[in-house]
């Protein structure tokens, strides 16, 4: 192999890369941060450069024009030999590849690595997970499906809120007055070169800087971070316990990525690619638009928060938020690393994934929005009917013929935007029944236009038979004296 | 550095060489920007009269779906350029025209004849038939296009994706 050895010799005399390749391989970090809790870092950098490859690959035959992108991508799926399953390994190494940065974001986190000295590479940090993010959401608007489509519809609508300047940012994010083929070109541009750049150089910085200042060491509960001292105490823990990089620390890193890796090419063989579902037409309006996953926490919030609240929070929140997470490193820069040692740290990231994954659970479910085909689809159960007088059956019918049923959920089928009304009788006298029905409120719309005396009529007396066996319906007094009262003639009754 | 190196020619060229640079980036960034900008035009640039077909095809007292072409698309848009919208022809030459796009998040609402309700599926939605709201999330009414009757025509005003600050 002398030979081999002699062209590297030659390459090497004119390049001078091996040293200093070989002292950045094999530098020192402290024993203790050879951890598996300092993985996710090169995992998100493996994953990075598996989406690098799968994106080129998938760039040879995706078509990013409006008229011709979703027949690209069924070609992928069903047309070209193993296309599914590259775009299938893009899609899942996405998801995973924000996941991981999540993940690394949390360890650093914990471990209080984003102080003194090493602020800068948090702001960097914050910076590169707020460009995967860029990703993801560049990433489903390439899959030009209906869900796509009616994403940057609500794109547009969020940055339409802004003042003065909304119609202008309007215009700018679309490429022009509405979503078509200009819109899917410059976020193609934007996920394919823009962004990508970004990322790659700043993933650099993120490197160099990770070689400069040292990987962070291992947080111990009482060693206290403060600016004079600690560069000095870090060379000592080099000094007294530390391992090279390569080959003693990087084995885990090397470990954990190839069985990430696997993990995708695992959700993508059982699982497939994601869609494209139904073709971008804006006529087919029978959608019911979903943002993908990492998205769904945004989507619950936007139909929890009270309407007031939504412009603000929109707006002025993100601001605040990322200006935290950028602020953090500076009002936080010193002090105790150790996570046993920062209860409100633990605390509020306990608060805010708990959050995150509740509204993300949420918005799996959907229970904001009316079930669209409940007045069609879901019967009234069978109990409900039984025994009833031809008033209060014409009243079942008028429920499911008026859509009631899209909102109210009986028997735990249908909507459940509005309370389920299995037992509404006991809660509502007849007159709050009526008043409900024909004035809405409490954000049921107001029915009073929409249907017809004798159709109230029976609407309210099929819902006045909506109470558990042997528990009575609610009643106020002037019921009780009404119905002791001689009955009122028949054509007095409105 | 002497006083004498800090004037000497050759900083002299270098500052120069400095000035030139940006004076000839300044030149390249003006129509660069300008190119980026380009889908900035005055909003009315982005509206036209187009026809959704015969006042005959819509019912009197009846909310249809209609579509129209969108007017300022490329050949390569496909089917993104097809707009839907809802036409209420309330009597006679009296209508109303909504845009499909709900005014919270822009999905799209449907119409439901029975209970002369707009639903929309995102977030739960509602508007009356004369397209105010009723219930849920949204800050105002459905967007509503201008319209005219020209010839027998029913004839509106659009061309651009309606939201709170871009009008229908």
């Amino acid at each position: 192999m002398t030979w081999l050895r002699n062209i590297a010799n030659w390459l090497d005399s004119r390049l001078g890369l091996w040293a200093p390749v070989r002292d950045m391989a094999t530098h020192r970090v402290p024993r203790r941060s050879a951890s598996f809790f300092y993985v996710f870092g090169s995992a998100a950098f493996v994953l990075f450069i598996l989406q690098i490859v799968t994106g080129i690959l998938l760039a040879f035959v995706y078509v990013p024009t409006g008229a011709d992108a979703w027949n690209s991508l069924q070609a992928l799926n069903h047309g070209v030999w193993l296309g599914w399953f590259l775009r299938a390994i893009h899609g899942w190494g996405a998801d995973f590849m924000v996941a991981v940065v999540l993940l690394h974001l949390c360890q650093v986190f914990l471990f209080g690595a984003y102080k003194f000295p090493r602020e800068l590479n948090w702001v960097i940090g914050v910076c590169l997970l707020l460009l995967t993010l860029g990703m993801a959401f560049t990433g489903q608007v390439l899959r030009f499906d209906q869900d796509a489509y009616w994403g940057l519809g609500i794109g547009a609508s969020i940055v339409g809120r802004v003042p003065f300047v909304g119609a202008v940012l309007v215009h700018l994010l679309l490429g022009g007055p509405m979503i078509n083929g200009a819109t899917l070109s410059r976020f193609f541009t934007l996920h394919v070169f823009v962004i990508p750049a970004l990322l790659i150089g700043l993933v650099g910085l993120h490197l160099l800087l990770v070689l400069k200042l040292g990987i962070n060491e291992w947080p111990m509960p009482g060693r206290v971070v403060r600016r004079e001292t600690y560069l000095r105490e870090y060379e000592e823990e080099l000094r007294k316990d530390s391992i090279p990089f390569v080959p003693d620390a990087i084995w885990k890193d090397m470990v954990f990525a190839a069985a990430i890796v696997l993990a995708v090419m695992a959700c993508a063989a059982l699982f497939g690619p994601f869609g494209p579902r139904g073709i971008p037409d804006p006529t087919i309006i029978q959608t019911v638009p979903q943002p993908d996953f990492f998205f769904l926490w945004l989507y619950a919030l936007l139909a929890l928060l009270p309407p007031q609240m939504e412009t603000p929070v929109l707006l002025v929140a993100p601001i605040f938020v990322i200006g935290a997470f950028l602020l953090l490193p500076f009002v936080a820069g010193e002090g105790e690393k150790s996570w046993r040692r920062r209860p409100v740290a633990v605390l509020s990231m306990l608060l805010i994934a708990v959050s995150l994954a509740s509204l993300t659970s949420l918005a799996n479910r959907t229970p904001w929005s009316p079930v669209m085909d409940a007045w069609s689809g879901d019967p009234v159960p069978r109990p409900d009917l039984q025994g009833r007088s031809p008033l209060e059956l014409r009243g079942a019918l008028v429920f499911q013929d008026e859509q009631c049923r899209n909102c109210h959920s009986l028997g735990g089928v249908g909507g459940q935007r509005g309370p389920a009304l299995d037992a509404v009788a006991t809660t509502l006298t007849q007159d709050q029944l009526i008043r409900q029905v024909l004035q809405g409120g409490g954000n049921m719309p107001a029915y009073g236009k929409n249907l017809t005396p004798p159709e109230v009529t029976a609407l309210v007396a099929f819902l006045e038979t909506l109470h558990p066996v042997g528990e009575l319906p609610a009643r106020n007094a002037s019921q009780k004296e009404m119905e002791n009262a001689a009955p009122l003639p028949p054509q007095s009754v409105r | 550095m002497s006083e004498e190196q800090k004037f000497s020619r050759r900083t002299l060229l270098f500052k120069l060489g400095i000035l030139i640079n940006t004076i000839v980036a300044v030149i390249v960034a003006v129509p660069v920007v300008g190119y980026l900008l380009s889908p900035l035009l005055k909003t009315d640039r982005y509206l036209s009269w187009i026809s959704l077909g015969d006042i005959g095809d819509f019912p009197e007292g009846q909310t249809r779906l209609a579509g129209f072409r969108s007017p300022f698309g490329s050949a390569w848009d496909g089917a993104t350029d097809e707009t839907a919208c809802w036409v209420r022809r309330i009597q006679g030459n009296q209508f109303q025209v909504f845009a499909v796009d709900c005014a919270h998040l822009g999905c799209p609402v449907r119409w439901f004849p029975q209970s002369e309700l707009f639903m929309c599926p995102c977030h739960g939605g509602v508007y009356y038939a004369d397209g105010s709201r009723a219930a849920g999330p949204p800050p105002r009414g459905l967007f509503e296009y201008p319209w005219k009757v020209q010839g027998g025509k029913l004839m509106i005003q659009a061309g651009q994706l309606p939201t709170l600050s871009t009008r229908a």
